[in-house]
């Protein structure tokens, strides 16, 4: 991955100093250009091309700022009863990811989805420990959500 | 238009965070105020920052880029900091709600005290 922006970075150089003229837009074009000319030489990267891990990541902040949205939606509903109606819980959520990067943004992704905390990860990180605002109603969404979470992290990730 | 824009994104933003405050007082224990206090507040700084950010960029041709870093900021902060009172506090025995109904942290065995790793 760094490599290949590496790459794609000196691309941009090279066309700068092409057109004799190294000013940011110039850069921006030879590096537009270096992207889809490594696109095109995808097959003979030793690694799969960036381009994809972007879209990704692109995908999972969109999916995040919606949860955020939702999530906050869902506090306003909560506040404004006037009874409070939620059974709360703390939840063990077996996790498949494996390294600390990916753990850690999960988690902080589920503090800010809609009525999910993370409070704990166990010792061997295969467990985190989320507290449920609503356990009835939240557990299969809930899941749900941390797996295409869990998806999604493993697409930029990996 | 833009006036539009910006008073809607910074009243939105007051409005979340008025709530999460709400929420902050209402709510029965430590856990679910942290629910309450850390979504609200990190969407509604968003908005309001986000406010600034075109007032700004509308009304003085001024393209802050420190606010859209505050903004990255608090999206990694906030949830960590959430994360770290609410493990602090189970750690130190504050208890749940009377009305929580499961509590799996409890029978996790295995915890031990991290600090001496």
């Amino acid at each position: 991955m760094a490599m290949q922006v590496l790459v794609n970075l000196i691309l941009a150089f090279v066309w700068a100093f092409l057109n004799n003229d190294l000013t940011p837009v110039t850069f921006a074009v030879g590096y537009v250009l270096g992207f889809v000319l490594l696109f095109l030489l995808r097959r003979f990267l030793p690694a799969p091309f960036y381009g994809r891990r972007i879209v990704a990541l692109v995908v999972l902040i969109g999916i995040f700022l919606k949860e955020l949205i939702l999530s906050n939606i869902d506090v306003i509903k909560h506040v404004a009863k006037p009874q409070q109606a939620f059974t709360p819980g703390i939840v063990a959520l077996p996790i498949h990811l494996r390294s600390p990067r990916e753990i850690t943004t999960l988690a902080n992704l589920i503090s800010l989805t809609p009525g999910t905390l993370s409070v704990d990860v166990s010792v061997d990180n295969s467990t985190l420990y989320i507290h449920v605002l609503d356990i009835s109603a939240a557990e299969e969404v809930s899941d749900d959500i941390k797996n295409t979470f869990e998806k999604r992290i493993r697409e930029v990730t990996r | 238009m833009i006036d539009l824009i910006v008073s809607g994104l910074i009243v939105v933003g007051v409005v979340f965070t008025f709530f999460g405050t709400v929420g902050l007082l209402r709510f029965p224990d430590i856990y679910t105020r942290m629910h309450a206090v850390t979504k609200s507040s990190t969407l509604g700084i968003m908005c309001i920052l986000l406010g600034c950010m075109t007032y700004f960029m509308a009304e003085h041709g001024v393209v802050s880029v420190k606010l859209l870093l505050g903004i990255v900021f608090l999206f990694l902060t906030a949830p960590v900091g959430a994360h770290m009172i609410s493990r602090a506090a189970y750690r130190t025995g504050v208890p749940l709600w009377e009305h929580s109904v499961q509590d799996d942290l409890a029978d996790d065995g295995k915890r031990g005290p991290r600090l001496t790793e």
